[in-house]
């Protein structure tokens, strides 16, 4: 199917460039005009891939973005899981997110641990009129008596807080005095703050800073907490399926020893004790450089972001941890990557040849549109198309420098009618993007995985996960059910999308 | 390490490893600050209390684990069952991507929606320029023949007008004059998703019928002998909206469905993404002014619709969900007396069938006490076929079930002696069920997805009827209604029974004795 074996580069990026004029054409003006502008096709040697991010989405067009929200509780406080999030607010926001994300986690759920519950203020028209404080003290009252054992509560702002002043700071202070200084967060995640999810990763990194560290400033390190040359905490992996372990054990193996997880399976204890690492890990870079920067500004620790999707990215990145220690840790890291070559090269003789040449359009958030690349190359797969659904310019630098080939399509907070286009078009053995997506490609015969959920499988990290990683990108292309697509007494029909032409 | 190319283990087995298994010990040990598990064991029992359900219930401000969503996800449901259109949520996007994603995870199709995006600056200002330019642009892109405008709570708190918004947009040229643009407002902060559902099928119904806000006459009835029919909103609308039809056709019925879902959310793999499919025609929704009456198969999605229509000269009749035998039947007597058609022997052979798995099938759930939780009309459909089984619905709870709603369930025990122990808990949540359910224990659980957590946490077996059904595959495409529905909820109900009864005994030499070959 691939195109790229029948087109030189040159060829590919003029069939590209054509395809972004193509379709540009659908769109009224001012907005053909916008677009444009987060559309490319990626020119080797430049330092970013040409196209602007992290910009308002327009209104009608069909973007997938969510909404800081999304990015507060989805993502960076829920799955801490000795606390309580409060969804605050109507019971949309709390209900549609309520254990979507697959963020693993050991704990009694209901007795000790939280995160796949719902908890919201549930609102009702009199909470809006008169404003939602006494509400939200109540709520906390009540959690303290329904829930003794948790370990503190965040509070995620729906859209109404901040519309109608509610003073969930001070509501907090207040709760948190009457509570023997409980750690209560609030949290101004608003959905309509920001451009996507990206404003609410940053709040939500804030206000750990605000309301965790610096509350925990001047108390003793958590109980029996006694620091070694080689503590590191992961930043920026939310367990999806068990992402965190599956590195974590890694880690370990090499001879560091991982004092908190950001924030997948993490606690409030790990939280505060991070700024006792001598290095941070950072997977996510989207989502949690804003507190590995804060953290090497005022404790002095210094942050590295690593990869840990396919062997090459997996060596590279352990070797890279391992340079900021001493010897028994760079030996640490040759001795795992020594141990898992076996793994690793039985897993690439079973699917490498049944992938090779297979090429890849990806669309998602965070990390992913530029750091599972190299697993798929680990595969002799090819990603000839990919882009951010909230990213910033340093990811698209990222992207153009240390990640894709010449010619790669890019597109920036993608359009549905964009997406179908150039995958009609591009014709890729696979699409990688999320839920609302997979549907209209598969009905379009094309395979697809979803690589946020991981498609309900994972762990995708480490050796571990890309076993499973291989294993799914196999099943999902060469599944039989792909050549049962046409139904066979029919012509062929012809590539159509609805709003073209 | 077990890891290994030719047999990849998932997560399911993966980390009970014994290097991860003391990997996450040690985790605990050293890092986590956990509680004593001592403690912990003893909160868990104290949770199983009477005392502790005391103070569940006493609660006042905080809800846990909700059986029911917002508004906007039920008017965006109504609009995708009317041809070739796309709603059209106002408000911030991140909600369009929730409503997207939910109905893509429990129908496993695509959702199409768009949102007008609106930030910081749009809730100083206003969203008008956010419906101007989202308008022209969903129009060129996506060629819809109708969008169907909702709001979220952004735009409810800080006032956005739609009827003014949409008539200026249309005056700067975003869609042509006479492009149709109903709209409802749908607050997230009143009511739930079935009231959303309400409020957008009434939208697109006075938009049609009452003269398009303002910019065409009012439609002059013609009374004709059609009926209309609204399914409500309903997880199983694609089997359901099937089954319906095929009665109607076998009764030779003239019919309107209003808001048709069936084929939306039901497209083929053949090579096609198909954006719209199906639905209600434009033309026949505003026709639909023209029948004689109009049927609702869930009051509760229809308290405002209905009486709409009814003030069009319209015979109402409305039903909860029905389920089984009598549902079916007044269903059925309903539709032929409204219609003078009369019900044909095929269908008086389909309800003999499931009568005949009736007496086949119901001394294994006769007595058998249940738990149930859903929407208020799904309740008492399902709460009524069980006690037409000779089962208990011990517990019947609704998020959004409303005081009148309660009043009816109770009315529905009373009309039974199996209802006599049965009590009904409207707007309640999840974690009071779980109190029930360790308190007042059942022998089976019906609910969504969800009541996974109380099946884990209770033991009670969970049988999976309701809105979302994540972890199931494909359950939305079987009816629950008409007799055919009725047979899948009974067979539905009695695999569980079964699987529960081998579950139970299948430990050899200690109780396998009872690991019956037939049942």
């Amino acid at each position: 199917m691939s195109m790229s074996e029948t087109q030189n580069v040159a060829e590919i990026k003029a069939r590209n460039k054509e395809l972004i004029n193509e379709v540009l054409q659908v769109y009224p003006e001012k907005t053909a005009k916008r677009r444009a502008k987060h559309l490319n096709v990626h020119e080797a040697g430049k330092s970013d891939c040409g196209v602007k991010s992290n910009l308002k989405s327009i209104p009608g067009v069909m973007t997938i973005r969510g909404c800081a929200y999304a990015g507060s509780k989805g993502v960076v406080w829920g799955p801490i899981k000795d606390m309580i999030h409060i969804s605050h607010g109507p019971v949309g926001c709390g209900q549609y997110s309520w254990a979507a994300r697959r963020n693993y986690y050991i704990g009694t759920t209901g007795i000790d641990t939280f995160v796949t519950m719902q908890f919201t203020s549930d609102f009702q028209e009199k909470d809006i009129v008169f404003g939602g404080d006494k509400k939200l003290a109540k709520i906390i009252d009540e959690i303290q008596d329904l829930f003794p054992l948790n370990n503190g509560i965040s509070i995620q702002s729906e859209c109404p807080i901040g519309l109608i002043g509610d003073d969930i700071e001070a509501v907090s202070k207040v709760k948190s005095k009457e509570y023997e200084g409980k750690t209560i967060v609030p949290v101004r995640c608003e959905g309509f703050r920001g451009v996507s999810q990206s404003l609410g990763h940053h709040i939500a990194n804030d206000a750990i800073r605000d309301w965790v560290f610096d509350k925990a400033q001047g108390k003793d390190a958590p109980a029996g907490f006694e620091a070694t040359p080689y503590d590191v905490a992961i930043i920026g992996d939310y367990n999806i399926g068990g992402d965190a372990w599956s590195s974590r054990i890694l880690l370990e193996e090499m001879g560091l020893r991982v004092i908190a997880q950001w924030s997948g399976d993490g606690t409030l204890a790990e939280l505060e004790a991070t700024p006792k690492a001598k290095l941070n890990v950072l997977h996510c870079y989207r989502s949690m450089n804003y507190i590995s920067r804060h953290m090497e500004e005022k404790y002095g620790i210094p942050w590295c972001e690593y990869n840990f999707f396919g062997p090459s990215k997996i060596a590279e990145s352990l070797r890279k941890i391992a340079s900021y220690f001493d010897d028994k840790i760079k030996e640490g890291a040759e001795r795992v990557i020594a141990k898992y070559q076996a793994l690793v090269d039985d897993v690439i003789a079973k699917y490498r040849p049944r992938l090779e040449g297979k090429t890849v359009m990806l669309f998602v958030g965070g990390l992913r549109p530029r750091h599972v690349i190299g697993a798929y190359e680990d595969l002799g797969m090819e990603v000839v198309g990919t882009g951010y659904e909230f990213g910033h310019n340093d990811d698209y630098q990222r992207t153009a420098q240390h990640y894709v080939k010449d010619g790669t399509l890019i597109y920036d907070d993608v359009t549905g009618y964009e997406f179908e286009k150039f995958v009609e078009k591009v014709q890729p053995d696979l699409v990688g993007s999320g839920i609302k997506e997979k549907y209209v490609f598969q009905k379009m015969g094309v395979p697809f995985r979803q690589m946020h959920s991981w498609d309900y499988s994972g762990p995708y990290h480490g050796y571990d996960g890309f076993a499973i990683f291989a294993r799914d990108m196999d099943m999902a292309i060469n599944a039989p059910v792909w050549k049962m697509a046409e139904t066979p007494w029919k012509a062929k029909p012809k590539p159509h999308l609805l709003a073209a032409e | 390490m077990t890891q290994s190319a030719e047999n990849v283990l998932d997560h399911f087995e993966l980390f009970r490893g014994p290097e991860y298994q003391s990997m996450l010990a040690s985790k605990r040990e050293l890092f986590e600050n956990r509680r004593d598990p001592a403690e912990v064991e003893r909160v868990r029992e104290w949770a199983k209390t009477a005392e502790y359900q005391e103070k569940n219930f006493a609660r006042e401000a905080l809800t846990i684990n909700p059986a029911k969503a917002c508004q906007p996800l039920g008017a965006v449901f109504a609009a995708v069952g009317f041809e070739g259109t796309l709603p059209f949520v106002h408000g911030s996007q991140g909600c369009v991507a929730y409503y997207r994603s939910h109905f893509s995870r429990h129908f496993k199709e695509p959702t199409s929606c768009v949102s007008s995006s609106m930030t910081e600056d749009a809730a100083v200002f206003g969203g008008l320029n956010n419906m101007i330019d989202g308008l022209a642009n969903t129009y060129s892109m996506y060629k819809p023949k109708m969008i169907a405008v909702s709001t979220t709570c952004m735009a409810e708190v800080i006032g956005d007008d739609l009827n003014a918004f949409i008539k200026t947009a249309k005056e700067k040229g975003s869609v042509p004059e006479a492009f149709d643009v109903p709209f409802a407002h749908t607050p997230a902060f009143v009511g739930s998703h079935v009231t959303g559902y309400d409020n957008a099928l009434k939208g697109i119904l006075e938009h049609f019928w009452d003269g398009k806000a303002g910019t065409a006459p009012k439609v002059e009835r013609k009374p004709n002998g059609k009926i209309n029919f609204i399914g409500g909103f309903d997880g199983y609308t694609v089997g359901n909206i099937r089954e319906v039809k095929r009665i109607f056709d076998l009764m030779g019925v003239e019919y309107t469905i209003l808001g048709d879902n069936s084929d939306v959310w039901d497209t083929p793999t053949d090579g096609e993404f198909r954006m719209y499919d199906g639905g209600t025609t434009l033309e026949e929704a505003a026709a639909a002014v023209h029948a004689k009456a109009t049927l609702s198969m869930q009051e509760y999605c229809t308290e405002k619709t209905l009486p709409f229509i009814a003030g069009h000269g319209h015979e109402t009749v409305s039903f909860n969900h029905p389920i089984g035998v009598a549902g079916t039947d007044r269903f059925l007597m309903e539709v032929a007396r409204l219609t003078g058609k009369e019900i044909p022997d095929a269908l008086a052979r389909e309800r003999g069938r499931l009568v005949d798995a009736v007496a086949d099938s119901s001394s294994h759930i006769h007595g058998k006490k249940f738990a149930l939780y859903g929407d208020p009309d799904l309740c008492l459909g399902l709460a009524a076929f069980l006690l037409e089984l000779g089962a208990e619905p011990t517990h019947v709870l609704a998020t959004n079930g409303s005081k009148g709603w309660a009043a009816k369930m109770q009315g529905l025990f009373d009309s039974s002696p199996f209802g006599k122990n049965c009590k009904v808990y409207p707007g309640r949540d999840l974690w009071h069920m779980r109190s029930l359910l360790f308190t007042e224990p059942v022998d089976y659980l019906i609910g969504n997805t969800y009541g996974k957590y109380l099946e884990r946490d209770t033991g009670t077996p969970l049988i999976r009827i309701g809105f979302p059904i994540f972890d199931r595959h494909h359950h939305h495409r079987y009816p629950v209604w008409g007799y055919h529905g009725g047979m899948n909820v009974l067979v539905r109900i009695l695999d569980k029974i079964f699987d529960t009864f081998d579950a139970n005994t299948n430990i050899p030499s200690k109780s396998d004795y009872s690991f019956d070959i037939i049942r």
